[in-house]
């Protein structure tokens, strides 16, 4: 069950977060995760509660978002959809492909709640990178 | 792997993870931020450090995975008894209940650390950092890291590893790399072991095996061979006198300080750049 070594690390790297933009809160997560991460959303889920417990991302709600398997023909160039054991191209057939997407397993987004922006100061909805 | 920062944003998978969509609106009182940090980040950055680790000294290390009893460790004794012995070898036992496979390769005279840490399912990156610790790589030409036996969660932690070796054992099935894709991915190497088994159980095809690892895209090339009869052992054995030659010319050609932060494994340690925290830049 690796997936509780995977959410510690999410938590980690929320706490970091909230220390740095000062938050008292973490209310919603979102996360990516491919097939072909390796990482079942449903454990990550069921781990979250106990991984969270006493942190400032307690409580917060979890989105999971999965993304889709993709291979690139190395050949034909042409890209697929297609399952996590069948990486060929569906327009010629070919195995040599390369993977585009489908093994990720990413923090996308979080939404916090500060002192700023509960005192209505912060912008509603900034998405901007830091 | 996105160009410009090394993220695992593609034109792919742009689509689904990029900010704008309907995930990232906000309730008022409440701030929306885009992260785009993968997960594993610190987990990969150790493992970086510890490849650089490896490299410093020309050590080459050979990450050893498959299901529990496949044959990792009577492999490794197999390989300790006909590598040439100018070859110095250590070994880094995951083996995490017990000192059995440690003390199964002390008796042939090799260095082997046990990482004990409970019952945890994979190695990762720290532990091995910490297995270092106790080892003087200025010592050693090839260090052998022995996963734990789990065809799952091994998978998602990188070691700082230059090679994943995996094995596939015939009373297994052939159907293995249908069923743990993730796993045999990540395969630089595959050896269908206990192959002295293949005329008892019949039904394992190595050419259905084959057709599966062709499946998931993999180019490994795939290998079968006994620890116990011997067969294959020379062409393993070429396989990593071959690895080791190749490493120390690219470090060669690469010395250190410029590769010290590129990816130079095709494996998924991505990471985004856009973070300001300091445990990640200290390697540049
Ligand atoms: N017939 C046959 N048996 C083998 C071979 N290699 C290993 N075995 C047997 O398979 C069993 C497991 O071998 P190990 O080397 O301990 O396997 P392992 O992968 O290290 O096991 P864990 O570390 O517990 O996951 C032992 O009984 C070995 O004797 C082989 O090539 N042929
Ligand atoms: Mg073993
Ligand atoms: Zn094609």
């Amino acid at each position: 069950m690796h997936e509780l070594a995977i959410c510690q690390a999410l938590i980690n790297q929320l706490e970091t977060i909230a220390t740095e933009r000062n938050a008292q809160n973490i209310s919603l997560i979102v996360v990516g995760i491919g097939p072909l991460s390796g990482v079942e959303a449903q454990l990550l889920k069921n781990a979250y509660p106990i991984a969270s417990t006493g942190t400032v991302a307690e409580n917060a709600e979890i989105v999971i978002q999965q993304l889709p398997v993709k291979v690139k023909c190395n050949e034909c160039g042409c890209e697929s959809e297609t399952k996590p054991n069948k990486l060929i191209c569906k327009n010629c057939g070919n195995w040599r492909t390369t993977l585009i997407s489908g093994d990720e397993l990413i923090l996308l987004s979080v939404e916090l709640e500060t002192a700023d922006s509960q005192s209505g100061l912060a912008s509603k909805a900034n998405t901007g990178l830091h | 792997m996105c160009d410009t920062c090394g993220c695992n944003i593609t034109h792919g998978n742009e689509n689904f993870i990029k900010p704008g969509g309907k995930l990232h609106k906000t309730e008022s009182g409440k701030e929306a931020v885009t992260v785009l940090h993968n997960l594993l980040d610190e987990n990969d950055h150790t493992a970086m450090h510890n490849r650089d680790h490896f490299d410093q000294h020309n050590v080459l290390a050979i990450n050893l995975m498959s299901s529990p009893g496949a044959g990792k460790t009577a492999l490794l004794e197999a390989t300790i008894q006909q590598l040439d012995k100018n070859l110095r070898i250590a070994v880094i036992e995951g083996d995490l209940e017990t000192e059995n496979d440690a003390e199964r390769i002390r008796k042939h005279g090799v260095k082997a650390i046990q990482i004990s840490t409970g019952s945890a399912c994979h190695l990762d990156a720290h532990m091995i950092h910490q297995a270092l610790h106790n080892l003087d790589l200025k010592e050693f030409d090839i260090i052998f890291i022995e996963n734990v036996g789990n065809l799952v969660c091994p998978a998602s932690f990188d070691l700082g590893q230059h090679l994943n070796v995996t094995l596939l054992s015939v009373p297994e099935g052939d159907d293995k790399p249908a069923k743990y894709p993730v796993m045999f991915r990540a395969s630089d190497f595959v050896l269908i072991s206990k192959s002295d088994l293949l005329p008892i159980l019949d039904d394992f095809k190595p050419e259905r095996a084959r057709k599966y690892f062709q499946d998931i895209a993999s180019t490994a090339p795939i290998l079968e061979l006994s620890s116990k009869d011997k067969s294959g052992m020379s062409e393993w054995l070429a396989w990593i006198n071959q690895q080791i030659k190749t490493r120390k010319d690219y470090l060669k050609e690469h010395p250190l300080s410029s590769h010290s932060h590129s990816h130079t494994h095709g494996h998924v340690h991505t990471h985004s750049h856009e973070h300001t925290h300091d445990h990640v830049h200290k390697h540049v």
